[in-house]
């Protein structure tokens, strides 16, 4: 079953217009890395030179923000959900 | 974790609020008969001091809702003047005020919705230096600006000045809304420390939008707005709203205060309003232009040597449904494409890279410079340059 990661709207077209992509890992950190070697233009949007993540994308694992669980070693289960958040700024 | 919010509503040092007229009581007798509201809620959102940052897209629900219900004082600011491509969200214009400064359409508008609320309207921008004076007076602050500087800006005097915070944003087809507001809960530097870098999240020109999600996103902002002038139901504070329209799905997902937040947290680095501009790594306004390293020619001086039979071919970097709007029969080669499909360029023809603009056929020419391409140029301001100075029946968009 794996893990889902939604993608964002502004994301999409790095990942293959798609959505949500099912990934495989135990960890945050393994899901995005699965990710990212699958949609190789997506990693430079989430995680910067160093490869941490991006600090205007915020993850959550189901509705929560993994700054406050574990970062990037918050665990993940099958049927967990990812959720990529980053800031959008239009309004006018 | 939420606590209530005390909106201050300063009864007996308001005195001509205290109490609802007899045409008061009739305008607003849809609200007077709900026990939520009643004439406690009433002669509270007439008591209540709210500013609208912005009145475009998202500020065009914010004012036309928060004046309907009887704000009884609505700050409006707004340095902008309307503008056609405009009307196709900002519900509070119309054709009529094109031209107008923003915030004098809004006000007349909002007026006639209105009459008996007070409304003040700042034509100006809010910046460092007036944001504490201007935001000091009203009891709540609502969110309707278009960008990262302004957002950051009103975040920090808001946490400075104790002031609730009602955050909407929007991009292409999803929105964000929350409220920051509580002394114990999250502001928007706990949610997002820092701005994405300047180019790569779009505005509303650049990456469009439909016109009715601010105007859904704003409703929200208002709904808001108003539970928490009436002290009643549960506002979104910590807790983030995303919209998806397309899906037409709404999610939430858990916003926390972070203790090391240099705005709100317990070791506090913001003590005043700093340069956001360079917080976000702006530096003046970002214009249009392409790069001038860029071999350019003008729309006219195409014309000139199409006239004249020269063998060029023109290469559209634009997007297909771009392409259906207008075009100048050139080949269509997205610039996302172009890394992968440049062999089907041949090099030795002399290239003219157009786009809407000229930046991104910009870009594509300095791509090609890189791969070894030697006869290329720009159309300088693009297809939009060409209807205005060659053939205005190119529309533009």
């Amino acid at each position: 079953m794996g893990v889902k990661v939604i993608i964002p709207t502004p994301l999409r077209a790095y990942a293959g217009k798609q959505e949500s992509v099912e990934v495989q890992g135990a960890t945050v950190g393994e899901a995005l890395a699965s990710l990212t070697s699958r949609y190789g233009d997506l990693k430079k949007h989430l995680f910067n030179e160093e490869g941490r993540l991006r600090s205007f994308v915020n993850v959550y694992v189901n509705d929560e923000d993994i700054r406050f669980l574990k970062k990037d070693q918050t665990g993940v289960r099958d049927g967990d959900i990812i959720s990529i958040i980053p800031s959008i700024a239009g309004g006018a | 974790m939420a606590s209530k919010i005390e909106v201050s509503t300063n009864t007996a040092a308001n005195q001509p609020g205290a109490t609802l007229s007899n045409e008061e009581i009739l305008r607003y007798s849809r609200h007077l008969i709900m026990p939520e509201v009643g004439m406690e809620g009433q002669l509270k959102l007439k008591q209540a001091k709210v500013l609208c940052i912005g009145t475009g897209g998202l500020g065009a629900p914010l004012g036309l809702y928060l004046a309907a219900a009887g704000v009884g004082r609505l700050g409006l600011i707004d340095f902008d003047v309307v503008d056609f491509t405009n009307l196709q969200r900002q519900v509070l214009f119309g054709s009529g005020d094109i031209g107008r400064p923003k915030i004098e359409a809004a006000a007349s508008r909002l007026r006639d919705l209105n009459p008996d609320i007070r409304i003040d309207t700042f034509e100006t921008r809010l910046t460092s230096e007036n944001a504490l004076d201007t935001l000091k007076d009203y009891d709540l602050i609502v969110d309707g600006t278009d960008n990262f500087p302004t957002r950051y800006l009103v975040n920090d005097a808001c946490v400075l000045l104790g002031k609730p915070y009602v955050y909407g944003s929007i991009f292409r087809f999803e929105g964000q809304i929350t409220v920051f507001a509580d002394q114990t809960g999250p502001c928007y530097r706990c949610l997002y420390p820092e701005p994405p870098p300047p180019g790569l999240v779009p505005s509303c020109a650049e990456g469009g939008v439909l016109g009715v999600l601010p105007g859904i996103v704003g409703t929200i902002q208002a709904m808001e707005t108003l539970k928490l002038i009436i002290g009643k139901g549960q506002p979104l504070i910590g807790r983030l709203l995303l919209f998806d329209a397309l899906a037409m799905k709404f999610r939430e997902l858990k916003l926390r205060k972070n203790p090391e937040c240099p705005a709100c947290g317990q070791h506090r680095t913001i003590t005043h309003l700093i340069d956001y501009a360079e917080f976000c790594g702006i530096r003046g306004e970002e214009s249009e232009a392409p790069a001038t390293t860029v071999p350019e020619i003008t729309p006219k001086e195409l014309k000139a040597r199409l006239d004249r039979g020269d063998d060029l071919y023109i290469l559209d970097v634009r997007e297909p449904h771009e392409y259906q709007i207008c075009n100048l029969g050139g080949h269509l080669l997205p610039l996302g494409e172009l890394a992968l499909r440049a062999a089907e360029l041949d090099s030795s023809k002399e290239i003219v890279a157009h786009c809407r603009s000229g930046k991104r056929s910009a870009e594509a020419v300095e791509f090609l410079r890189k791969a070894g391409f030697r006869k290329l140029w720009n159309l300088k301001g693009g297809i939009l340059a060409w209807s205005d100075e060659v053939d205005p029946s190119v529309p533009k968009y």
